[in-house]
């Protein structure tokens, strides 16, 4: 890791700027992959081992495959910059530091899925970044890299164009299939699947969905080739990630490294340790729907999809929340309960019911009035949720408490005590 | 309900999509920004001018959070106040700003200049605590600039 140098975030000034962006080779790599057939531009892709960015880990370049080579219907792109879940903070970060670099990634996957267009979804919340996007775009079609002018620019036939299109709060839809709906103009409710996007996406037609910070790692991959992509970081796993680490350290924030790094690297040496040298409690690897891992087993965690899979969480969205020896675990998970009650979309009993359940149960602890009993019934309602609903967001609930119950009964015990 | 600017805007709009239903969201955030609610009023206007369903664009207006159907204040106080946040003092921002101006979560000073919110995440952990005031954000909060910026706001009242 010594000798990384970020590429996602490089730091460079005034990099959001297309002029600037052009003047360190910007553009160049989306040139490149004009030159090249749809094919030989996922074959790279799935060659450098991205994985999505966006929670899932999912292989990008195999996601891509699953997209029909031909057919009477458009094909579509949809970014996902929902970025709503508690602890992720990184996409606004390209949004306003790299929003070229995306833009040329959604033009390289463009060509990879021949698409017709591409809608960048952002929270909308981030009104003011929404606002940098867009600019960034209108930009970008001014020197004729996307839409109809391409075809000149790039001396290719094909084209495509780039909208931007703005949430209005709700965490449901960084879920891809309710995103779809809400770009669709209706109640986004998560479809079932299958049919998955690639067949029946938006409007019915061939879709893919990428977080930003995915999509902004293509260019890095056709720049500088898959094997130095796959050389960074973890093996199955590679490349460099956006580790947004928050809550209990000295400096909080976004770091551009590469993958597999040491979780305790990452909390003492990069964010510079817990504040007046306390001990960590609990440590949320990836979002807090992520379940949660105990502050003294955190020795020789790795932060990649595989090594977190073996100690029983997972990657997520990479943003690590540290919680220090003082921290009331009962209300953090009250906190974190109330959140996926508020934004339960609502479709599904097990999840709409069943937070609001937990929620009562985790009040009633809040407030000194709670059982060891109620750690099993509340265990119970996780489980019923967990596995139960059309979308991965029911599991997103359950298992904050579910493995807070299971790994902190002890402390949670205690808190009942007051 | 809009100029004819606005209207143009609307039209431009319409043209990302292949379906008008799709600009519903866009148009209802012109609306909200125009009036501070999204009023009966203007759920029929938006319907009409996009030829949809009227109930579609209900539909739209309640299911997120940031489309109000009733007035807020001028200035919304949306404090976050989940995990990161609280972590790093999102109880001192609600207090401060209750010293301040004497209101909790859910209420509106008797002048609706201001109203408070709790904010799920924001997506601005590593600079917690924040709260957004209408659509900016103040990050890194302490009682000196939670105070400073409530005097801001009220001087431009």
């Amino acid at each position: 890791m010594t000798d990384y140098q970020p590429v996602l975030l490089p730091g460079t000034p005034d990099l959001h700027k297309i002029d600037v962006y052009e003047q360190h080779g910007g553009y160049q790599q989306a040139r490149k992959a004009m030159g090249m057939t749809p094919e030989e531009i996922i074959e790279i892709v799935k060659g450098s081992g991205l994985r999505g960015r966006g929670g899932a880990a999912f292989p990008t370049g195999l996601k891509w495959s699953f997209m029909p080579k031909d057919g009477e219907k458009p094909s579509y792109l949809c970014v996902n910059g929902d970025e709503s879940e508690p602890g992720s903070f990184k996409d606004r970060q390209i949004f306003e530091f790299n929003p070229h670099l995306m833009i040329e990634g959604i033009l390289i996957t463009g060509r990879a899925l021949r698409i017709k267009a591409a809608y960048i979804y952002i929270r909308g919340e981030y009104e003011a970044w929404v606002q940098m996007v867009e600019k960034a775009v209108a930009d970008a079609y001014a020197k004729g890299y996307v839409g109809e002018k391409m075809k000149e620019t790039f001396g290719v036939d094909f084209s495509c164009e780039i909208y931007v299109h703005r949430g209005a709060g709700a965490y449901i839809c960084g879920e891809e299939s309710s995103l779809m709906n809400s770009i669709e103009g209706i109640r986004p409710y998560p479809r079932v699947k299958p049919p998955f996007p690639a067949q029946v996406g938006l409007w019915g037609c061939p879709t893919t969905i990428n977080n930003v910070e995915t999509i902004a790692n293509v260019p890095v991959i056709l720049d500088k080739g898959p094997d130095w992509f796959k050389s960074i970081g973890a093996e199955k796993h590679p490349g460099p990630i956006l580790y947004g680490i928050s809550g209990h350290v000295n400096k909080p924030g976004v770091y551009d490294l590469p993958t597999g790094m040491l979780l305790t690297e990452l909390i003492n040496d990069v964010a510079g340790g817990v504040p007046n040298g306390k001990k960590i409690k609990m440590v949320i690897p990836g979002g807090s729907s992520m379940p949660p891992l105990r502050g003294d087993e955190l020795e020789g965690v790795r932060m990649d999809a595989e090594s977190l899979k073996e100690v029983g969480s997972a990657i997520g969205t990479a943003g690590i929340m540290v919680m220090d020896e003082d921290t009331d675990l009962t209300r953090i998970l009250t906190r974190i309960t109330h959140f996926y009650k508020v934004e339960s979309c609502g479709q599904c009993t097990p999840c709409r019911e069943g937070t609001g359940w937990m929620l009562k149960v985790l009040n009633r602890m809040l407030e000194g009035n709670g059982t060891p009993s109620d750690l099993d019934l509340l265990h119970d309602v996780a489980n019923n949720i967990e596995g139960n609903t059309v979308c991965a967001l029911g599991d997103a609930a359950a298992w904050p408490v579910k493995f807070t119950i299971e790994r902190f009964r002890k402390e949670l015990e205690a808190e009942l005590e007051r | 309900m809009f100029s004819e600017e606005e209207i143009q805007k609307v039209e431009e709009l319409k043209s990302h999509y292949p379906s008008n239903l799709s600009a519903v969201m866009g148009t209802l955030h012109m609306m909200q920004d125009k009036y501070g609610m999204i009023s009966d009023e203007a759920i029929t206007y938006v319907a009409k001018l996009l030829d949809v369903p009227e109930e579609k664009v209900l539909g739209v207006v309640t299911f997120y959070e940031m489309y109000h159907q009733h007035k807020t204040g001028k200035f919304k106080l949306q404090v976050c106040t989940n995990v990161s946040c609280m972590l790093r003092g999102s109880d001192m921002v609600l207090q401060t700003i209750k010293d301040k101006i004497g209101i909790g979560i859910g209420e509106m000073t008797d002048d609706t200049v201001f109203s408070v919110h709790e904010a799920e995440c924001l997506g601005s952990c590593g600079t917690a605590p924040m709260m957004s005031v209408n659509k900016d954000y103040h990050e890194n909060l302490t009682p000196e600039k939670i105070n400073e910026l409530i005097d801001a706001l009220k001087a431009k009242a």
